[in-house]
């Protein structure tokens, strides 16, 4: 690309056109840069800075409180719980869909018929929305009630003879948010398919070969070879699956709202809950921040290492 | 016979495993569908034949009555049809996605054949906007919409997913227009083309593929959008479809056998491209992985 670079701009400088040209450059970037830092980094600006403020009613009070905010929110139970919910939702999400979008790769990297079809099966939930989801999910895992009898997969579970498997789903304070990770699994886990068989297909089969002919078996060629290989795959799908579990919102909306006892409640509903019916901007923005900060911290590190890296080939 | 013993269990050694990865994989397709499942049989199941003992139960009889309840609404029972709200969500992605498809592609251009001291960093800092928390910008969004009077219109909804797309549309084209090859634009460049000569000869010709990527991606996630949508637009009248489902679906009144209905002509749009441009689907999505 450099080399690219270099040619261009040599003709250029010595007609004198590089400084127009350049000029125009900027021009056609320009409504987008200013754009972004004016609605993603001066609109932080603005939050963070409200987060501090008194602003807790509709009309805005820009008299600053210094961390009172903050220390009120970290004392609040919902926030602890959603604090809690998170870290369960993240781990439990990663988990799943990692280990599911593995496997699902490794069985449709087995030459298997009717791969296209199958890869749209497990792929097909990203092209819906989290609304969706969450709409029909409410309904498979709604617990019924004694009048009614079950109903979803609980009436499932009767009729092929698993009652064992009934439960009481997002109704249940101890289940809530477990409950919101299968729908969530339900709808990313095709995404992580789709990477690693990307990454497999990538990866030539000479190397595979190799280790058969030492005597590997499938399951310790697929162990020692290709998912070492694919640690950069890991590692793309935990930033993108991490930063979307901190951000979760619209699958709880539809689902589950914040639940029994706010046992599927989290930071991004609690945000929209306090801000926009509550009118506390306050408190709000200081929820937005702190997701923000957790977001960041995922994020940066990735940003600055593959623009690096990239910059390196 | 014998001789062919070893033979047959070989294959039938090598053929008992590739049984079981059948099994797997046809149960999980079976998870997979289990939604979709429901939402068919019961949109086509009559009134009188839904109820929750028999959910699982094929329809005895083709009937579209949640479909149109879904679509048209029932003035009776106190609520709207989701078939106003499809058509705002096609007023408002449709435009959305050219405009950020169109910067994006300005972009890109720029940021792949015209780098400059910092363009790198420039990059980096705009792509940090496609993963922020959009709660951290909500605040400030609302009070500018209103200062510009796009509050609670799908032009005020354009507007702002035109400029939330700009990360994930610039990082599509930038990495498509790495492909194209440099020595086409040095001999342009050589002819007396200039950056725009040159962009809208050669690049933006090229550029089709791209543009399809860029627009089946932006197109779904600003159909699918919910947040900005409950955000902005706070009349029914004007919402967009998730918006309006959400509300059909919290409400007690309604039966939900009309929510499975509305909530397949939500995600009908989407579905389609899917089913018909698959491939451009899964390019964007793993463009969207930042390593396209």
């Amino acid at each position: 690309m450099s080399m690219a670079q270099a040619s261009i701009a040599a003709p250029r400088k010595s007609k004198g056109w590089l400084k127009t040209d350049r000029l125009l450059a900027f021009v056609l970037i320009a409504p987008s840069v200013i754009a972004i830092a004016v609605f993603v980094y001066g609109f932080i600006g603005f939050t963070t800075f409200a987060s501090f403020t008194k602003w807790d009613a509709l009309l805005p009070d820009f008299s600053l409180v210094g961390w009172r905010n903050y220390e009120k929110l970290f004392d609040t139970t919902r926030f602890q719980i959603d604090l809690g919910n998170t870290v369960v939702f993240t781990i439990l999400f990663l988990i799943a869909c990692l280990m599911l979008g593995f496997m699902l790769a490794v069985l449709l990297d087995q030459r298997i018929r009717f791969e296209g079809l199958f890869r749209s099966v497990f792929l097909f939930p990203l092209a819906i929305s989290y609304i969706v989801t969450g709409v029909v999910w409410r309904w498979l895992l709604n617990p019924g009630s004694v009048q009614l009898g079950s109903t979803g997969v609980n009436l499932l579970f009767e009729k092929v003879g698993l009652d064992f498997l009934k439960n009481g789903w997002y109704t249940d304070p101890n289940i809530g948010i477990k409950a919101v990770v299968i729908a969530a699994t339900w709808q990313m886990s095709g995404y992580v398919m789709a990477m690693y068989l990307a990454g497999m297909r990538g990866i030539s089969e000479d190397l595979r070969e190799a280790a058969r002919v030492d005597g590997a078996t499938e399951v310790q060629v697929y162990r020692h070879i290709i998912l070492p290989l694919l640690q950069p795959i890991t590692l793309g799908a935990v930033i993108i699956l991490g930063h979307m579990s901190l951000k979760i919102f619209d699958l709880v909306v539809s689902m589950t709202g914040p639940g029994p006892g706010f046992s599927s409640d989290v930071p991004a509903f609690f945000m929209w809950d306090t801000t926009f019916r509550g009118n506390n901007f306050a408190q709000g923005a200081g929820i937005a921040t702190i997701l923000l900060i957790s977001v960041a911290v995922l994020i940066v590190p990735y940003l600055i290492y593959s623009t690096h890296t990239e910059a390196e080939v | 016979m014998t001789a062919q013993n070893p033979a047959r269990q070989k294959s039938l050694a090598s053929h008992l495993p590739r049984a079981i990865i059948y099994l797997i994989l046809i149960a999980f397709a079976v998870f997979y569908l289990l939604p979709v499942y429901v939402l068919l049989i019961t949109g086509m199941k009559g009134y009188t034949e839904v109820s929750l003992h028999s959910m699982w139960d094929l329809p005895r009889a083709f009937a579209f009555d949640s479909f149109a309840k879904a679509w048209f609404g029932s003035p009776a029972e106190g609520f709207r049809g989701l078939g106003d709200n499809f058509w705002n969500s096609i007023q408002l992605a449709i435009p959305a996605t050219i405009f950020s498809a169109m910067l994006g592609s300005m972009n890109g251009y720029v940021l792949s054949k015209w780098k400059f001291k910092g363009s790198n960093t420039l990059f980096m800092l705009l792509l940090f906007g496609m993963f922020i928390p959009y709660q951290s910008i909500l605040i400030p969004l609302v009070l500018l919409v209103q200062k510009m009077g796009l509050y609670g219109t799908i032009p005020g909804l354009i507007f702002v997913h035109t400029v939330y797309g700009i990360p994930i549309t610039t990082l599509i084209f930038r990495n498509y227009y790495a492909t194209v090859p440099s020595e086409l634009i040095e001999a342009a460049g050589m002819d007396g083309a200039g950056i725009l000569g040159i962009y809208w000869h050669i690049m933006f010709p090229l550029s089709l593929p791209g543009f399809v990527v860029v627009m089946i991606w932006q197109f779904q996630s600003v159909w699918n959008d919910f947040l900005f949508g409950v955000i902005i637009t706070s009349r029914p009248a004007v919402q967009p479809i998730t918006v309006a489902l959400n509300n059909l679906a919290g409400s007690y009144i309604v039966e939900w056998n009309v929510q499975m209905a509305g909530s397949l002509l939500a995600a009908l749009p989407t579905m389609l491209i899917f089913i018909f441009l698959g491939r451009y689907f899964m390019r964007g999505l793993l463009a969207g992985s930042l390593k396209g």
